[in-house]
Parts: structure tokens; C-alpha cells; sequence
């Protein structure tokens, strides 16, 4: 049995340079600064536990799944006669009472833990904190991020700053194409829908400066569609806060539509002003209702004519 | 005239571009000379296009498979490529081009490797585990090959003329809507889809009359080898599920060129409702490509451990349970859509619960080593590797069923890299070891087993190295479909992933050469007994290749391992007291034409040629009218053409060729040959 000659011999080599090669390549590049499994906040710190916690319930079944592979494909080869051979062996009552009972009662772990996590961790859910949610409002644009601050009466695009010791609450959708919200280092994800409304619930827990991005594929622009998240301690937020309001920039709906239009790897700009209730536009830009519109801003973002 | 159709088709805006036609149209060009030179056109087209015999077709499908394969498999080269040296850079493919590249991939490995080749396999072996003469619809299991290959051409001709779609192999509106994807790549992908998804349909159907209706005597359900029991299984996934692709796929294509507003953004559209009914036929399709993968690892598993399958009745009611709770579970593709929390919890737990029958299968197979005596065959190895490398990507998987923690990890490379870890140990390695355990039947000789060990490891440790990266990637942040990126940390993890996929392309090349090899010394591996391995089931009591009519006489069935029992009994290669005449159906060139103006209908549709999809349409009508009303279609093998062919073939098998069976009698019961047979 030439081929079975020829698996035995390349067994050897092969774990040898793969245990090398993996311990250099670990050692290479550290992933200490992976978002997800160093996460910054306490919502993404609970999901992160939650993938640590069921991994390891899983392992339950799947090390001895693993080992046994191994035990079972080295200990009956076909050239270690020694070892008993039952070739009607055709099944056990005890064995299969194991193998579907064992992974079930994980399974009904897991699922009382998907079910308490899934309402805990819901994206919509307001956190308890001491201080009010700070609100944002965020549009998915071709190929960049409209952060609108409503308590704040300024914008931003491609930069989203909020004071670290108030939760973060976005309510997200979409001028274009589907796209997700995502700043992997404070908790995960939820789609912007043109003329639909998502709501994302965040919280940091110390200043920093997060990457956030839209995971969604939408088009050339894709890869740069990305900004900074800026969890501000009070002062420099007060400091960023000034910066914004004295900025020239007005985001009426007319510029709006400048800004609407695809564009790759925008700076961060900001808007000391806004058109009024310009998310409410946004969303009814594709509501099924046709005009009147209730002004001429309204009419300007929802039929995009100048 | 030609609709939207004018010069600047032609993909001259990139030398990469202009390169993959090249290469696309130089290959068609070569296989037509070759073709012609080896005047092979006539064989071609009357043994083989316009064929109804299911080994045939089968082969066919296969055949199709692996071109279509090494397509795909560039495409992921040239991914791996661009992300290796995209940092902080436009890499060597602009944007618009890598988006065709990975819609492609997606596409292509999906629809036109996965598919057919699990339907060629399928073809091949399923009517002879259950002692068949043929499939129950002979001619429509042709007209589904070759609307297979219509779709597959489809998305060929997109390199050549005008380009393939950018928005994903899901095709999400409102991206993929006329707004935001005007040209005619999403337009070559729905078509593909339609064409391609009508023949699956067909087969589906198909393979579910054939396994109800077709069974030889005493192959009660319970008889039936696990491979047609997960075939069963998809079959009827196949013929409920693929509508819901079709119908997704024809009415995006009424939102682009009729103006429709299904999934637009505005004017009453919704876009969820694609994702509801693409993902309702997308996520039984995962098991359609997997459960007849489980079906193969099952048969080669007791082969080569030479024992009988451990925990049958498990394995068959794990299946079915995999197969209905397929349609529960759609929803986990985007937990991030935003529905509450109870809808969510409740499909993640759904998701989970199919991880107790799949943990199932793999001890089933685990215990069936158990006490065996394993023979390290490459169809066995890719088994191992597969068992080993699938655990992976079933806690992966459980670990993206936790809404919480997909939220984030949904649309990131740890996603990837779990789909992918599902998909090439648990589909493409199951389909590799059917390609190695059932090639001497369909071929009459074995394939070399050098090379098939050295292309699985080549397989094992290219997917390790592509896809482990890509999990890490995931936790660091990594969003698929990048075409560039800023994160230098990222970059060491991507060119390991590039190592990888060269690894993987020494894997395809190895089956190349296994093929070729095993081509060239053929007369020395034949396979005279039809029965290569000492197998357990029907399909080996057939010669290999086997006869048009497989079975001279019916065979009678009493046992799970059916073929096993009978050598055991010594009722193997036995020749009856007399033949019968045999009725079979004739060939038929309808398949093939119908394939053609499917494909032309396609390709008019694509580019608003409307005249001309109409012509198509009408002769696709005429064809099924034709064939309709023909009522001759069937031609009879008289009984001593079958005799002497039988005869034939029970001379050639001397004593030596037969398997010792002593070894599965029960110990010390035996002596001597058990096998008595005719000669």
C-alpha cells in the first residue's frame, strides 16, 4: 500500500513545520489590539464573554470529538492487527443515548443563554446609567458616515465624538444603499435601511478613540467608508464641542444634496448647523406617501432636485 | 437590433480584465481544436450531449464541476493576491474589478462547482444503491445538465462580453436595483441564477420520484444506503427551497427592467423581503451542499474501515432532522437587521438545535472507526481531515448562532472564514473522497492514490493556512470584500491567507495530475470485478463502468449493506437461469438544444435583445412540444445482447479478484473462501 506508505511518511514533516511555523507567526504579530477581543466597552465586553463563555461550553463536545478522531483513525489502522475488530458492530444503545443527549443539554444551556443574552444585549434596549443617553443620529451616505448631534443642533461627517461617562444612543438609517454601523471596540452592528429606522445602544468605559466602519458592502467607495469614534472626557468634549459650533460649515438642505452625492474618502467636515429635522426628511424621502411637502427643504431632499 | 449590446462590451477598460477573456476565449478556442482535431465531434454529440444514461449525465455534471472549479479558484487567487499588497494602497485591482471578482467566486463556487458536482455524483451512484436502471425522468434529468451549463456559460460569456455582476453572490438590493447597479452584470447573475436554479429544481424532482418509485425489491427506506438517504433529504430541499431563489431572482429582474418596486428603496419597496426569501432558499441550500457530502463520508467511512456503519437509524433520523430544521433557521443571516429580540433569540436557538444531529453524525462516524480496521484510501483521509477540520467550523458556527455575539461578527472575515470552513472540509472534501471512492466505477479503473493523498494534504493544510488568518482577522475587525485597507496589522495575516491559496492551487494541480496519471497507466488499475474497494452497497455488485441497463436482473435486497450480504452469502456474480429483454430510453437532442436557447435567452434577456428572447422562449415551447408528442422515445436491449454482455463480463472475474470476506465473519466460524460465486 504504496498510498498508505506515503501518508504515514508525510505525517511527521508536516506537524513539525506547522507547530514551527504557528508558534513564529503568533509571536510575530501580537493581537493585542484586536477590538473584539479587547473591547473597550461594556456592552461589547458582555458579547465578547458571551463568544468566550459558549466556546468553552463547546469544547465539551468538540476536544473529545477532536481527540478521539485521532485515538480512533491511529489505534484501528489497518496495520495494528492487535486490537479488537468487530466488523457487525452496528450500534449501541448506551453510545447513541450519550451522543445525542450529551450535546443537547449543551444545546439547552446555550439556548437559555442565547435567550437572556439576546434580550439583555438587544441593540435597542436603553442602558441604565446614571446620566441621560447621549443621542445621536447617524446616515449612511455613498461612501461616508452623516453624524447629526440633535442636542447639540451641529453635525459631522466621518467623525463621531460623545462624552465617555453618558451611554451612547444612535438612531441609524440610510440615504443609499443597505449598510451596517459598526464600532467593533464598543459592541456590534445594525443595519441603516433607506427610509427605515435602527437603533443602536452603546456605552464606553474610558476616553478613547475607537475605529467604526460600515461592514456592509455598497459599492467603489466601500473600503474607505470608515471614521473615528471619540469617547471625550467633559473637558474635551466642551473643547471638541466649541470646535463644531464655530465651524463655517451649514448643512441646509441644499448642501445636503452636494453632500448626498457618491464620494470616496471624505474628510472629516463639520456643520455648525443643520437643516431642521433633517433625519425625519431623510426617513420620509422614501416613505410611500408622495408630497405635499411641508417646505421647500422637504421637497429639496425628498425629490433631490435643485 | 442588439438591444443594449455595442462594442463597448469588450472589456477593454483593464489589462486584467482584457487579460480573463483572453484567457476565457482561448480556452474555448483550444477545446474546439482539440475537439476537431481528434474529430470527436460526431462521439461527442451522439454518445455523450445528447445522452440520457444517468452515469453519463454524471459524468457529465462532474466534468463541469471541475472546469467551472478551477474558474472560481482563480478568482480567489486573485483575491488573495490583491489583499496581500492592498495596504494602504489600490493593490492591482481597482475596486470595480475586485467586486466582480468576489461576486464571481461566490457565485461560481456555489451554483456551478457545489452543485453540480453533488448532482453528478448523484447521478452516477444513486439509481445503482437502489438497484435502478435509470433515473425516473431519463430525459429531464438531461434537460436539467444542460440548463446547468447554460447558467455556467452565462457567467463565462460575462468575462468576455460586458461584466458580471459587483453586488456579492447574495445580490442584495438595493445595491444590485437599477439605481445603483445600472449595467448588465446583475443582470448576467440573475439569469445565471434563473437558468441554472430551473435545472436544479427539475433535478431535484427528479431524484425524489427516482428514490420513491425506483427502488429494487426489498430496499425498504430503511434499506437504503445514507447516501441516497441524503440525497432523498436535498432532493426535496432542492424542490422547496429553489423556487423561493427563482421567484427572488425573477422579480429583481421586474424591478430592473420592467420598473418594477419589490426591493427598490423607495415607492412601496423593501429590500428585507429579498433577504427573507433569498436567505429561505439560502440556508437549506448550505445543506443541500453538505448532506449528500455526510451521505459519502458515511459510505467510505464503513468501506474503509471495513465494519458496518455505526448508529444507521441515528445517521438517517439526524439527517432528516438537519433537513427540516434547515427551514427554520434563515433569519440568523442578518440577527442585524434589527428585528426584536424575542425574533432573534428564537432563531438563534432554532440554529443551535441543528448542532446536536450534525454533533450526532460525527461520533456515529467516529464509532464506526471504533473497532475497525482503518485503510488509509484518499476518499478515507479526506473523511479524517473533513471530521477534524469540520468540528472547527461547527463551533464557529454555534459562536455566530449567539445574536449577541454575531452582532460582532456579522460581516466580517470571521464570517468568511466559518462559511468557508463549513463548505470545503464539509462539502468540497466529501465530494473530493466520492471523486476517489467512485471514479473506478464510473471509469473502469482506479485512480492514482499517490497523488490523491498529496492533493489532500496540499487541501488540508491550504485551507488551514487561508482561513485561520481570516478568523483573526475577524476579532481584529476586518470587514469582508475589502479591496484595500489602512490597518498594517492586518496585512501579515492576509499574505499567510495568500500562502494559503497557493497552497490549495498545488491541491488542484495534484488532482490534475491525478487524473492525468491515473488516464495514462489505466489498463493497469482496471477495476475487473466492479468493485474496488470490498464494498457494502449496491452500486458495486454493477461492472464498472457499468452496463447501460446497470442491472441485467433486478437484484433483491435484504440488508442495509446489501451487496456485503450477498458476497457474504455467496449470492455475488452469480448469472441467472435466464435474461430478459431490457427497456431503455433512447437518446435525445432536446436537452442539449433546450440548454442552448436557454442560454440565449438568457444572454437576450441580459442585454434587452428582446426579439430574440422572444424567438427563444418560443422555440423552448416548440422543443417541449416536440418532445411532447413523441411516443418513441424508448428502444429495447433484446435478451442476448444482455446475456452476452453479462457473460462477457463474469468470465473476466477470476477468484483472485475477489475480496476475502473471512475477515467479517464471526471469529473462528470460518474457513476457506466464503465466497462462492459462479466461476
Amino acid at each position: 500500500m504504496t498510498a498508505q506508505r506515503l501518508f504515514y511518511r508525510s505525517l511527521k514533516p508536516i506537524l513539525i513545520s506547522g507547530t514551527i511555523g504557528t508558534t513564529l507567526f503568533l509571536q510575530g504579530c501580537g493581537i493585542s489590539d484586536a477590538p473584539v477581543l479587547f473591547p473597550k466597552g461594556p456592552i461589547a465586553l458582555a458579547q465578547r464573554d458571551l463568544l468566550f463563555t459558549a466556546f468553552g461550553l463547546m469544547m465539551i463536545v468538540a476536544i473529545p470529538a477532536i481527540f478521539l478522531t485521532f485515538y480512533f483513525v491511529w489505534r484501528y489502522r489497518r496495520s495494528n492487527q492487535g486490537v479488537s475488530y468487530t466488523p457487525d458492530w452496528e450500534g449501541s444503545w448506551k453510545i447513541e443515548t450519550v451522543v445525542w443527549l450529551v450535546p443537547a443539554a449543551i444545546i439547552v444551556v446555550l439556548g437559555t443563554l442565547v435567550w437572556d443574552s439576546t434580550h439583555n444585549l438587544d441593540p435597542y434596549k436603553e442602558l441604565a446609567a446614571d446620566k441621560p443617553a447621549f443621542r445621536v443620529q447617524a446616515v449612511a451616505l455613498d461612501w461616508k458616515w452623516l453624524f447629526i448631534y440633535p442636542e447639540l443642533g451641529f453635525a459631522s461627517v466621518n467623525e463621531l465624538a460623545f462624552p465617555q461617562d453618558r451611554p451612547l444612543s444612535i438612531e441609524i438609517t440610510s440615504d443609499t444603499v443597505m449598510n451596517s454601523l459598526m464600532i467593533p471596540a464598543l459592541g456590534g452592528q445594525i443595519y441603516a435601511m433607506a427610509g427605515m429606522r435602527t437603533e443602536m445602544n452603546l456605552l464606553a468605559s474610558e476616553p478613547g478613540v475607537f475605529n467604526g466602519r460600515n461592514t456592509m458592502f455598497s459599492g467603489d467607495g466601500f473600503s474607505d467608508q470608515h471614521f473615528k469614534a471619540h469617547a471625550m472626557s467633559e473637558a474635551d468634549f466642551t473643547t471638541w464641542k466649541k470646535k463644531v459650533s464655530e465651524s463655517s460649515g451649514v448643512l441646509d438642505a441644499k448642501y445636503y444634496l452636494d453632500l448626498h452625492a457618491q464620494s470616496t474618502a471624505n474628510p472629516v467636515t463639520y456643520y455648525s448647523s443643520y437643516e431642521p429635522g433633517l433625519f425625519d426628511l431623510i426617513l420620509r424621502k422614501y416613505a410611500p406617501v408622495m408630497g405635499p411637502y411641508e417646505s421647500e427643504a422637504a421637497e429639496l431632499i425628498c425629490r433631490g432636485a435643485a | 437590433m442588439l438591444g443594449r449590446l455595442t462594442v463597448e462590451a469588450i472589456p477593454l477598460y483593464s489589462w486584467v480584465a482584457m487579460g480573463g477573456a483572453l484567457v476565457t476565449l482561448g480556452g474555448g478556442l483550444a477545446v474546439f481544436l482539440l475537439i476537431t482535431y481528434l474529430r470527436a465531434w460526431k462521439v461527442l454529440w451522439t454518445d455523450w450531449m445528447t445522452s440520457v444514461d444517468h452515469k453519463k449525465i454524471g459524468i457529465m455534471y462532474v466534468v463541469l464541476a471541475l472546469v467551472m472549479l478551477v474558474r472560481g479558484f482563480v478568482d480567489a487567487l486573485m483575491m488573495r493576491a490583491q489583499q496581500a499588497i492592498a495596504l494602504n494602497s489600490e493593490g492591482y485591482l481597482p475596486p470595480e474589478h475586485f467586486e466582480q471578482i468576489f461576486s464571481s467566486h461566490g457565485t461560481i463556487m456555489i451554483f456551478f462547482v457545489a452543485m453540480p458536482f453533488l448532482t453528478g455524483l448523484i447521478n452516477i451512484i444513486v439509481p445503482q444503491q437502489i438497484g435502478a436502471r435509470d433515473v425516473a425522468f431519463p430525459f429531464l434529468n438531461s434537460v436539467s445538465l444542460w440548463l446547468t451549463a447554460a447558467g455556467a456559460g452565462l457567467v463565462l460569456v460575462s468575462l468576455v462580453i460586458g461584466k458580471f455582476s459587483t453586488a456579492g453572490w447574495t445580490g442584495y438590493p438595493p445595491y444590485s436595483g437599477i439605481e445603483y447597479n445600472p449595467g448588465v452584470g446583475v443582470d448576467y447573475w440573475i439569469w445565471a441564477l434563473a437558468v441554472s436554479g430551473i435545472g436544479s429544481t427539475l433535478s431535484g424532482i427528479n431524484f425524489i420520484v427516482t428514490i420513491v418509485k425506483n427502488r429494487c425489491p426489498g430496499m425498504t427506506y430503511m434499506r437504503m444506503p445514507l447516501f441516497t438517504w441524503t440525497t432523498l433529504c436535498i432532493s426535496v430541499l432542492i424542490a422547496f427551497a429553489f423556487p423561493a431563489l427563482t421567484v427572488v431572482a425573477v422579480q429583481l429582474a421586474l424591478d430592473r427592467t420592467l420598473g418594477f418596486h419589490f426591493f427598490t428603496n423607495g415607492d412601496g419597496g423593501n429590500m428585507m423581503m429579498f433577504a427573507n426569501l433569498l436567505w429561505i432558499w439560502g440556508h437549506p441550500e448550505v445543506y443541500i451542499l453538505v448532506l449528500p457530502a455526510f451521505g459519502i463520508f458515511s459510505e467510505v467511512v464503513a468501506t474503509f474501515s471495513r465494519k458496518r456503519l455505526f448508529g444507521y437509524k441515528s445517521l438517517v433520523y439526524a439527517t432528516a432532522c438537519i433537513a427540516i430544521l434547515s427551514f427554520t433557521v434563515w433569519l440568523h443571516h442578518f440577527f442585524t437587521m434589527g428585528s426584536s429580540a424575542n425574533v432573534n433569540a428564537v432563531f438563534g436557538i432554532a440554529t443551535m438545535i441543528i448542532a446536536v444531529p450534525t454533533g450526532v453524525k460525527i461520533f456515529d462516524w467516529l464509532f464506526t472507526m471504533y473497532r475497525g480496521r482503518i485503510e488509509f484510501h484518499p476518499a478515507m483521509v479526506y473523511t479524517i481531515g473533513f471530521m477534524v477540520t469540520f468540528v472547527i467550523g461547527g463551533v464557529t458556527g454555534v459562536l455566530l448562532a449567539l445574536p449577541p455575539a454575531d452582532y460582532l461578527m456579522h460581516n466580517s472575515t470571521f464570517l468568511v472564514a466559518h462559511f468557508h470552513n463549513m463548505l470545503i472540509p464539509g462539502a468540497l472534501f466529501g465530494y473530493f473522497a466520492g471523486l476517489n471512492y467512485w471514479f473506478p466505477k464510473a471509469f473502469g479503473f482506479k485512480l492514482n492514490a499517490k497523488w490523491g493523498i498529496r492533493s489532500f494534504w496540499f487541501w488540508l493544510i491550504g485551507f488551514y493556512l487561508a482561513f485561520m488568518p481570516l478568523y483573526v482577522l475577524g476579532f481584529m475587525g476586518m470587514s469582508r470584500r475589502m479591496e484595500h485597507y489602512a490597518d498594517p496589522n492586518w496585512q501579515p495575516y492576509l499574505i499567510v491567507a495568500a500562502i494559503g491559496a497557493l497552497c490549495v492551487l498545488c491541491g488542484i494541480a495534484c488532482i490534475g495530475i491525478q487524473l492525468y496519471v491515473s488516464a495514462k497507466n489505466w489498463g493497469s488499475a482496471r477495476d475487473v470485478t466492479g468493485d474496488p474497494w470490498n464494498g457494502r452497497t449496491l452500486e458495486w455488485a454493477t461492472s464498472s463502468p457499468p452496463a447501460a441497463y446497470n442491472f441485467a436482473i433486478v437484484p433483491e435486497v435484504r440488508d442495509v449493506d446489501a451487496f456485503h450480504d450477498m458476497k457474504i452469502q455467496g449470492t455475488a456474480y452469480q448469472s441467472p437461469l435466464q435474461y430478459e429483454d431490457i427497456v431503455m430510453p433512447k437518446s435525445s437532442g432536446i436537452g442539449p438544444i433546450l440548454g442552448a436557447l436557454a442560454f440565449v435567452l438568457g444572454f437576450a434577456m441580459v442585454w434587452y435583445i428582446w426579439w430574440l428572447a422572444a424567438l427563444c422562449l418560443v422555440l423552448c415551447l416548440v422543443c417541449a412540444g416536440v418532445r411532447a408528442c413523441d411516443d418513441n422515445s424508448d428502444f429495447v436491449i433484446p435478451a442476448s445482447e444482455v446475456a452476452r454482455l453479462e457473460n462477457a463480463r463474469l468470465a473476466q472475474i477470476t477468484p483472485a479478484d475477489m475480496h476475502d470476506m473471512r475477515d467479517f465473519m464471526p471469529r473462528g466460524a470460518a474457513s476457506g473462501s466464503v465466497l462462492q460465486g459462479r466461476v
